[in-house]
């Protein structure tokens, strides 16, 4: 048996390291534990900085202790190439398992333990967490904006049958198939368009005109990131393909519109809609609100889903023109079957993120006075009824986009997954 | 001939149309500033402004004129993007490192910052530092000092003043620093390719810059002493910090949650960019000899630089655009001081918006013009 030195464990006392070092590191979380769930703290006879540090001192002794190479035990070795490599990572690791444990114990009472939902007043929020109450009674407002609430079940209606024909694409047989991008790229639009013209605004069939000034909450950050998506497409396609044209004016064109919105911040972009495009218009011209916001959004974004097509344009070899040229196709029929469907592929990541951004762009509207989810937040945490409670109305909407935006990424992802082919 | 008019044709067209629409926009403009009586032109900007800013780097009230309410909110905005470049590219490059990390904590740790702050609105990030969480603190006569000097305030953070005297002597004992340390970098190169030997440039760099300024203290006659905040009781309910700096709760709510935004755009920037050096470049480099600290700075930092700083940059100027978002919090930049409280004033529509846009847009261009001229410089040359 080989002497022991505590500098440089080894393998040939491997259990006395192992045990010494792990009581150690269970002593540092025991302590940490109870200190944040039961305010209790083992070492409080020690002055009160060595006390706070103390756990984190004797957690790197017992991670040195247990730094053994090849030890031959399978766990011990996962631990030490995934947590502990030296020092410097061993304290990190443990600063990151105590700040965690120290952390759960207040989200929890904040979130769900001290948290009030029930009744419908301020009054009823008694507890030190959050109080649900104040989204549950606005919940409809935050939804649905001042939709009248008796009429909310159209749009509800709308987007279920959007959500329904969206999935159209899973049914047809091999046969329709070559039509789903026809489909997709025109039919939908225009239904979607018809649905939310006729069901959501109304005015028609017997149903109650709703201006769109009362529409708002999610269902507005749907709608304006909806159409925007479908409008954005196609216009930076289009831009896309007038930059890396061989024809000179439609050429410095895209470029100067591209490089344009590209170069300004959307907020002036909406001031622009709202205050200086009327002046641009015939005055007895009427343009609503919303299709303003909605063409201008539309653009600003087109200029970024062109660049990004003009990057997987840039990024397929020369040889497919040439090929596709050899073949006898003229321009829009090599680009329609050879040249886009290869590098829409590549793009899409970056299509996705563009999109991603767009969704998170929608607030913005509140510059022209159209409230969506966090313009409503912005009126509801105002009212004299409920003041003081704009923490839990931001946490809820930071959770309802988070949600929206995480799961766009992650289908985009799984979309470039199903779409990859090798080269 | 046929192939010539089929080119012609296509552009004859958008031309027109491009014509067109610009054509009856600018008649539209005509009749409708015509109706409304407002003649177009830039006049107004040697006008009286007379209105008040809350937060202004230069000397500005309501007598000033409107060209230099539009510096003023100029100098907000430039101020809020230095700032939150330089934070969160200190904070990018922190977390873009740890992604990479072989500790499993550090790098799900990374991740999880990255994916949280990533995927929620810059607007509502802004919304929840300046309306929830930074409410919650403490009244101007409540709040403890941390350090004894900073003050941490429902007001805004309250820290000492810088007091210079000779301050040009100090000055320029920076900038002679600077330029002994490129002279000693360059001498360092030059030995090293003549004769192999390395001089340890980080440290004497690091001694240079601390001890020229240090020698103007001692025998240059320059002092610094520090103005520190001291509450005063205005009424029984009112207390103010006088004394000290002063800064606003908008801007440190702006600053954060664009700073701790697209810090999460530069991680990912970075992560791209060291994943970007292959394998084989660290292996090649290893084995001929280097020390781990030599590949990292021969090898892999140069060609890892070239992939990360362009995305970066893009990253500096979507910050610059996106701290537009001031006027939402009511912090005074180019947009709410200009294109808000000057164009309600005036009226002045057209005028203001297109100065207003003119100012993004040229510093997008002008900083992308520099990032193309540095591109081409470091472009691999292939043979």
């Amino acid at each position: 048996m080989k002497k022991l030195n505590f500098l440089k464990p080894d393998i040939d006392n491997l259990n006395i390291y192992l045990y010494s070092g792990a009581s150690l590191i269970f002593l540092a979380i025991l302590d940490v534990f109870l200190g944040s769930f039961f305010k209790i703290s083992i070492f409080s006879f020690l002055p009160n900085f060595l006390s706070f540090l103390f756990p984190l001192i004797i957690g790197t002794i017992g991670l040195h202790l247990i730094r053994i190479e090849f030890s031959g035990v399978k766990n011990l070795d996962l631990i030490n190439e995934n947590f502990n490599t030296n020092n410097f990572n061993a304290i990190l690791s443990l600063l990151i398992i105590f700040i965690i444990i120290k952390v759960t114990p207040e989200t929890l009472s904040w979130f769900i333990l001290d948290a009030n939902i029930s009744g419908d007043t301020k009054e009823a929020c008694t507890g030190s967490g959050a109080c649900w109450t104040y989204i549950k009674v606005w919940m409809r407002r935050f939804m649905y904006g001042m939709y009248p609430n008796e009429l909310q079940w159209r749009v509800n209606v709308a987007f279920l049958i959007l959500i329904a024909l969206a999935f159209v694409g899973y049914l047809p047989s091999e046969k329709l198939k070559k039509f789903l991008t026809l489909y997709y790229v025109i039919i939908y639009p225009i239904i979607a368009f018809i649905l939310i013209y006729y069901l959501i605004s109304g005015g028609a069939f017997g149903l109650e005109w709703v201006e769109t000034g009362a529409w708002g909450g999610l269902s507005l950050t749907f709608i304006v990131s909806f159409f925007c998506l479908i409008f954005c497409f196609p216009v930076g396609m289009f831009l896309a393909l007038g930059r890396r044209s061989q024809l000179p004016t439609l050429k410095y064109i895209s470029i100067g519109f591209i490089e344009f919105w590209r170069g300004v911040p959307l907020i002036t972009v909406l001031f622009m809609s709202s205050v200086m495009f009327p002046m641009f218009l015939p005055e007895d011209f009427f343009m609503d609100k919303l299709v303003r916001v909605i063409i201008a959004i539309s653009l600003f974004e087109a200029a970024y889903v062109a660049e990004v097509i003009r990057g997987g344009l840039q990024a397929l070899p020369k040889g497919q023109y040439d090929a596709a040229k050899s073949l006898g196709m003229g321009y829009w029929k090599m680009h329609i079957f050879v040249i886009l469907p290869q590098a829409l592929k590549l793009v899409i990541p970056g299509i996705a993120n563009t999109f991603l951004a767009l969704v998170k762009d929608t607030p913005l509207i509140f510059v022209v006075g159209l409230l969506e989810i966090t313009g409503m937040l912005g009126l509801a945490k105002t009212n004299p009824k409920w003041l003081g409670f704009a923490m839990e109305g931001y946490v809820f909407a930071a959770i309802i986009f988070w949600i929206i935006c995480y799961a766009m990424s992650k289908y985009s992802y799984n979309l470039e997954l199903k779409y990859k082919t090798e080269r | 001939m046929n192939a010539k008019i089929r080119k012609i044709i296509p552009q004859i067209l958008t031309l027109a149309v491009v014509a067109l629409i610009f054509g009856f926009f600018t008649i539209n403009a005509q009749t409708n500033m015509e109706n409304r009586g407002i003649e177009f032109g830039y006049g107004f900007l040697t006008q009286e402004s007379s209105f008040d800013v809350q937060f202004s780097l230069i000397e500005y009230d309501g007598s000033h004129s409107y060209a230099r309410a539009y510096l003023v909110g100029l100098l907000n905005t430039l101020l809020v993007a230095f700032i939150g470049i330089i934070i969160s590219t200190v904070l990018g490059v922190v977390i873009g490192i740890a992604r990479l990390s072989p500790n499993y904590l550090i790098e799900r740790t990374a991740a999880f910052y990255v994916e949280f702050f990533r995927n929620i609105p810059l607007l509502l990030q802004i919304f929840f530092w300046y309306f929830a969480a930074l409410r919650a603190l403490p009244l101007p006569q409540d709040a403890d000092a941390i350090l004894g000097v900073f003050f941490l305030t429902i007001k805004g953070l309250f820290v000492p003043r810088f007091v210079w005297e000779n301050l040009d002597i100090f000055f320029y004992s920076i900038l002679a620093a600077f330029i002994s340390i490129i002279v000693i970098k360059n001498y360092a190169k030059k030995l090293q390719e003549n004769e192999g030997k390395q001089l340890p440039v980080l440290s004497i760099s690091f001694g240079l810059f601390i001890i020229l300024p240090l020698i103007t203290f001692l025998i240059g006659g320059v002092s610094l002493s520090f103005e520190i905040p001291v509450i005063k009781q205005l009424s029984t309910t009112s207390f103010v910090y006088e004394g000290g700096l002063g800064i606003p709760p908008e801007l440190i709510a702006l600053t954060l949650a664009l700073a701790l935004y697209t810090a999460t755009f530069i991680a990912e920037c970075v992560r791209a960019g060291i994943q970007g050096v292959s394998k084989g470049q660290k292996e090649a480099a290893a084995s001929i000899g280097l020390t781990p600290n030599q590949v990292l700075k021969l090898v892999i930092m140069p060609q890892a630089l070239r992939i990360i700083i362009p995305p970066t940059t893009n990253q500096y100027l979507n910050l610059t655009k996106n701290s537009s978002l001031a006027a939402a919090i009511a912090y005074p930049d180019l947009v709410l001081v200009f294109a808000g409280t000057a164009l309600m004033q005036t009226g002045r529509a057209i005028e203001i918006v297109s100065i207003t846009m003119f100012t993004y847009l040229s510093i997008s261009l002008s900083i992308s013009i520099l990032m193309n001229w540095y591109n081409k410089r470091i472009a691999i040359t292939e043979k």
